[in-house]
């Protein structure tokens, strides 16, 4: 009986771990730095970027995918196909987009596309195996939206690595982030200057074990 | 022009599905009042009502503004906190706590910390 259920263990584990695509996905608030993150990561190791980034919130509107990407610290490799994914968000008014520059149709056109991508980046959270949360580190992390993707996370026992972003800033405050969600590892990096960030490739390892 | 604040109280939400408590929720937010819920959505909810919400979401009616608060302080790392916890989400289940949602237009936005919410409304004109 206990060999049975040690060899029923080992058969999932090993499924796991042979799993050949691991889909490394990245959540978040709108502007907290995903695609930038995103970037970063496939620079470092691909020599290529994702996705293009702006000032302008919502500006990754549907999922991206890089696929086999491969990193190496301490002599190990780990594979993965990288998801960014639209902003998560409980507004959109087209309205502040024209405020930041935009046409009006663009504008709205804008708002259309991201709602759209905020429903798909929800719908997405079944499909990860390891997610980074990336959170812009000058801001409240209090914020329900934060909260609601960790839930989610949570309650689907999918691994979570929250990445406290934007450290090279004045404002910035990883410890409150640390505070807000104490039983998550929380690392501060800055993706735009690459502080940290090989403190934070070692910690995706631990996360995609 | 008066803010309405709508309470809802835990039992009307108790008979209800998922489905139907987002759909009351976001009911009484696009009728431009504030929802004040006794209680607390679950994380699929929270994110089902997103989900809605976008749906919904055009020219007129913005989005929404939501916070809850829970004395369940689930990101404690005591086990002893966490066994007391557990024990009292078994019993309440999701009725300690609040939860309030309002329209994006009305309420710019909720600040939260650990121990305080704080709302922030839009200029309202008559």
């Amino acid at each position: 009986m206990i060999k049975k259920f040690k060899g029923f263990l080992l058969s999932i584990f090993s499924v796991f771990k042979n799993k050949k695509h691991i889909k490394l996905g990245i959540y978040g608030p709108p502007n907290a730095g995903k695609t930038r993150l995103a970037n970063r990561i496939c620079q470092d190791w691909l020599g290529e970027e994702m996705g293009k980034v702006s000032a302008i919130p919502h500006e990754t509107r549907e999922i991206q995918q890089k696929e086999k990407v491969t990193i190496q610290s301490n002599g190990k490799k780990l594979s993965f196909n990288l998801i960014d994914t639209p902003g998560i968000a409980t507004k959109i008014d087209y309205e502040d987009f024209i405020k930041r520059g935009l046409e009006k149709k663009e504008a709205q056109s804008r708002a259309k596309e991201a709602t759209k991508g905020v429903i798909e980046a929800i719908k997405w959270l079944d499909n990860m195996d390891a997610v980074l949360v990336v959170l812009d580190s000058t801001r409240n992390p209090y914020d329900q939206v934060n909260i609601t993707i960790i839930g989610n996370l949570a309650a689907r026992n999918i691994p979570v690595l929250i990445v406290g972003n934007k450290t090279d800033l004045k404002k910035a405050n990883v410890k409150k982030i640390e505070a807000a969600f104490p039983q998550y590892r929380v690392l501060g990096i800055s993706a735009e200057y690459g502080d940290n960030i090989e403190d934070f490739y070692k910690e995706l390892f631990r996360l995609v074990k | 022009m008066p803010l309405t604040i709508q309470y809802v109280p835990y039992e009307e939400m108790t008979g209800l599905d998922s489905e139907k408590r987002i759909q009351k929720l976001l009911k009484v937010v696009r009728q431009n009042r504030v929802v004040l819920m006794e209680g607390t959505l679950s994380p699929e909810e929270e994110a089902g009502l997103i989900e809605e919400t976008m749906q919904l979401i055009d020219n007129k009616f913005k989005g929404v503004e939501i916070s809850s608060f829970s004395p369940f302080d689930k990101n404690t790392k005591l086990l002893q906190e966490k066994i007391r916890q557990l024990f009292l989400q078994l019993v309440l289940g999701r009725k300690r706590g609040l939860t309030i949602i309002g329209p994006a237009s009305i309420v710019k936005e909720i600040k939260r910390d650990p121990r305080s919410i704080q709302l922030f409304l839009s200029n309202r004109r008559q």
